[in-house]
């Protein structure tokens, strides 16, 4: 795969998911954009990882729910880079709880930067793909999306509803070149994931066919796919990441 | 007036495949010229790159023939 002289925006690229998708994608050639909400130290040093590699990258901080500072931050990558090719929306936040105890203010805010986000990136990067008639758009989902997660009712909502934005985008913007592609990632060894109770990890890992966690490699490699020529003729697809837990 | 009409045709025109002699002011992007909304949304896109200036949404809803785009454009200017 070749990603040589496309530009990439990846939202939540400092650590985690994002931040392997940010360096493979970079590995294969394209110059990327690295967004950050809150771990300024750690996106430099992604950004400076990356421009090591010869390729052009910068830091670019934005809270995802915002939409002004959403649209400041796509027309900053487009200055930069000229031209945007992939949009990566990995960046977001879990505010778990049970139901019955979930406090409104914990649902809207999962549901306004994990939906609201990918929704604002999404409209942001349209004007300048469909003036190129191409772009790749990657939404990163959760397998919870799909098949739900008791404590993770804002996460989970939020998720799914990535699923339906993925397939409505990809219907729309098909006609211009864009495609719009969903990763289901399962249990993946984040900064995330080492915060949720050793009791649902437990759990979890029960459920995984594969039998183990996975690993941001295993979301960046699929990314990375989904960027590359190859998925050209893929559009609204979900392509489940998880060691087999939603078949 | 008529130097703005003759822009707005040629971005038209390119956009929508369609013939000049179709283009007056009344007619619709959607009925008469065919565009589908998607057209329309890139319509308006390049003609604010043509006359150098921000269109709302707002304001874009409310553009639907070409007369409408013409109008909003002088007004502008």
């Amino acid at each position: 795969m070749n990603l040589t002289g496309k530009t990439a925006l990846v939202t939540g690229a400092s650590r985690g998911i994002g931040k392997a998708i940010a360096l493979e994608l970079a590995r294969l050639g394209a110059d990327v954009a690295v967004n950050f909400a809150g771990s300024e130290q750690k996106a430099k040093e992604v950004a400076d990882e990356i421009q090591s590699m010869g390729r052009r990258s910068f830091i670019v901080q934005c809270d995802i729910s915002d939409s002004d500072a959403v649209s400041a931050m796509v027309k900053e990558t487009v200055e930069q880079f000229g031209r945007l090719d992939i949009l990566v929306n990995n960046a977001g936040i879990t505010r778990d709880n049970l139901l019955m105890r979930m406090k409104e203010q914990e649902w809207d805010d999962v549901i306004d930067t994990n939906l609201k986000g990918v929704f604002l990136c999404t409209k942001a990067v349209t004007r300048q793909m469909m003036k190129q008639r191409s772009g790749r758009i990657i939404n990163i989902s959760s397998v919870v999306g799909r098949i739900g997660n008791a404590g993770q009712a804002n996460y989970t909502a939020a998720k799914a509803g990535v699923i339906g934005l993925t397939k409505a985008s990809a219907r729309e913007l098909a006609p211009r070149g864009i495609t719009v592609n969903a990763i289901a990632p399962g249990f993946i060894a984040t900064d995330m994931t080492d915060e949720l109770p050793a009791e649902a990890k437990e759990q979890l890992l029960t459920q995984i066919p594969l039998g183990a966690l996975g690993e941001t490699a295993d979301i960046a490699a699929s990314a990375a796919f989904l960027a590359s020529d190859g998925a050209k003729y893929i559009t609204g697809q979900v392509l489940g990441v998880d060691g087999g837990m939603a078949m | 007036m008529a130097d703005v009409l003759e822009r707005v045709t040629k971005i038209i025109v390119d956009r929508l495949g369609v013939e000049e002699s179709q283009i007056n002011l009344d007619a619709k992007f959607k009925e008469d010229l065919g565009a589908d909304s998607l057209d329309v949304v890139e319509l308006v896109m390049e003609l604010e790159d043509e006359f150098d200036m921000e269109i709302s949404d707002d304001d874009a809803e409310n553009i639907t023939t070409v007369g409408d785009a013409v109008t909003y454009i002088n007004s502008k200017n």
